[in-house]
């Protein structure tokens, strides 16, 4: 692709790994050339710089694409998804996963990410119900929630909860942020 | 958002627009220019290293209306102004549209230092009839030749980035930012390879008469002694073609007529085009282009 297909969101490949562009300008001082100013990111590593480009340089797209993935489960450090229609299996790393492995529960819909065929990203569901295994009793009664006290859910996450939640409480968790949402009834 | 209510958002800002033009146009009035309107589908657009010109069926529509307003100062016009669109292909940012708006003027007699007079005029009026900014337009400018603010600002020569193929990376990252933060600045003297359509300083032909008006770090203007030679002028378009040629971009035909008319003679002259959309953009100190333009 040239560099004047680039906008902020255009994916492309540099060094091996895909990069987003996170900030485009386009300059252009008086009669000179173009120049094409980005902060790019690294989509394996989460890194982030910025790097310019002139007028006709050159560059490839990176070749990513998605689709949706079950969860299964867990085989050693390997996550197992299943696709819904072909049952073909995806083994995804404990690294790959990141922080996302806290909040994986059976049959979860994910949207995996791969780059040239090999998963790079996983997408769980906006929200996920999990279980307070464990948390410090509450004040009986006290429903504020601007004050808040660890707890853990089953995969041994520490999340922040308000008060009044209780072991074997139900609970909403953001998986974009990590953070408590809401309690669930049972 | 839908596209009447981002319109319903500019309407303050269209007003200003609109009283800018007004207040433009008095001033080029009192001092008896003409206002003229060129062509806009040319059967060549001006040949240049790094302006590329959309097609419009058999023609092209013009980068800028310099070529034919140069025509009307050997046929005896000698003071004009035009404001009007220009287009220019793969041009588009917060500081940049394909389309915008350009004004030029030429003054027959006139140099590059009293086109700088006139622009200093221009835009005292316009800020005191838009009562905006005045204090700014009105503090002495501050003039800085290339080499200068090339030292100040990124610690070398500006010949020094032009050999090392950096000229634009420095003066767009480490230059510009500082230029008119506090007063409006004029970056002048630049080298003779950055010439383009000036004649080069009677007194150091490593220099030419072109400079540039810079507001918040945004240029503005850019002015010229308007190159006259009909040798010089053919040998530049030349070097541009050769360029074009070499980098596998378009390369335009010669203007012809204007060729003719340079053989005929044209009187020394003083020249500049402003950005209006820009102009607009630093009257109201907003920093993307989309708040002053329909879009």
């Amino acid at each position: 692709m040239d560099v004047s297909d680039l906008r902020k969101g255009v994916k492309i490949k540099m060094d091996g790994a895909p990069h987003v562009v996170t900030h485009f300008d386009f300059m252009k001082p008086g009669k000179g050339q173009a120049v094409y100013r980005c902060k790019l990111k690294n989509m394996l590593t989460g890194n982030q710089f910025d790097k310019s480009w002139r007028s006709g340089d050159k560059m490839e797209k990176a070749d990513l694409r998605s689709s949706v993935l079950i969860y299964s489960y867990k085989e050693d450090d390997q996550y197992i998804f299943m696709h819904p229609e072909t049952y073909d299996q995806t083994y995804i790393s404990e690294q790959v996963m990141g922080n996302q492995k806290h909040f994986l529960i059976d049959d979860a819909e994910c949207e995996v990410l791969y780059f040239e065929d090999a998963p790079i990203e996983v997408a769980l569901p906006n929200f996920v119900v999990k279980e307070i295994t464990y948390t410090e009793p509450g004040a009986r009664g006290d429903t504020a929630t601007n004050v808040t006290k660890p707890a853990q859910i089953d995969t041994g996450y520490e999340v922040q909860v308000p008060l009044f939640i209780n072991e074997g409480d139900l609970i909403k968790i953001d998986t974009r942020t990590g953070d408590y949402a809401e309690r669930v009834k049972k | 958002m839908s596209k009447s209510s981002l319109l319903r958002l500019k309407k303050k800002n269209f007003k200003v627009r609109s009283d800018l033009l007004r207040s433009l146009r008095a001033f080029f009035y009192d001092q008896d220019f003409i206002e003229i309107d060129t062509p806009v589908a040319l059967k060549t657009p001006a040949l240049e290293d790094y302006i590329d010109a959309i097609p419009a069926g058999f023609k092209w529509l013009r980068t800028s209306p310099e070529l034919h307003m140069k025509r009307l100062l050997v046929a005896g016009h000698e003071k004009i102004f035009q404001l009007g669109s220009c287009f220019r292909e793969g041009e588009f940012g917060a500081r940049h549209r394909e389309e915008f708006t350009m004004l030029e003027w030429y003054e027959a007699g006139g140099d590059y230092l009293s086109i700088l007079e006139q622009t200093k005029g221009l835009l005292r009026k316009i800020s005191s009839d838009l009562d905006l900014r005045k204090a700014y337009f009105e503090a002495k400018w501050q003039v800085l030749t290339v080499n200068e603010a090339f030292e100040k600002y990124a610690g070398l020569p500006a010949e020094e980035a032009i050999a090392k193929g950096e000229f634009e990376e420095t003066l767009c990252f480490k230059v510009e930012p500082h230029l008119g933060k506090d007063v409006p600045t004029i970056l002048i003297d630049y080298p003779a390879s950055l010439a383009a359509l000036s004649k080069k300083k009677k007194d150091d032909s490593n220099l030419a008469e072109r400079w540039e008006l810079y507001v918040d770090g945004l240029e503005i203007a850019n002015a010229y002694s308007e190159l006259t030679d009909p040798d010089e002028q053919l040998k530049r378009f030349r070097e541009t073609a050769k360029l074009r040629s070499q980098e596998n971009r378009e390369v335009y035909e010669i203007d012809q007529d204007f060729m003719e008319a340079l053989l005929e003679g044209m009187p020394e002259s003083g020249g500049i085009a402003v950005g209006i959309d820009r102009l607009c953009m630093a009257m109201l100190q907003v920093e993307d282009i989309s708040e002053v333009v329909f879009d």
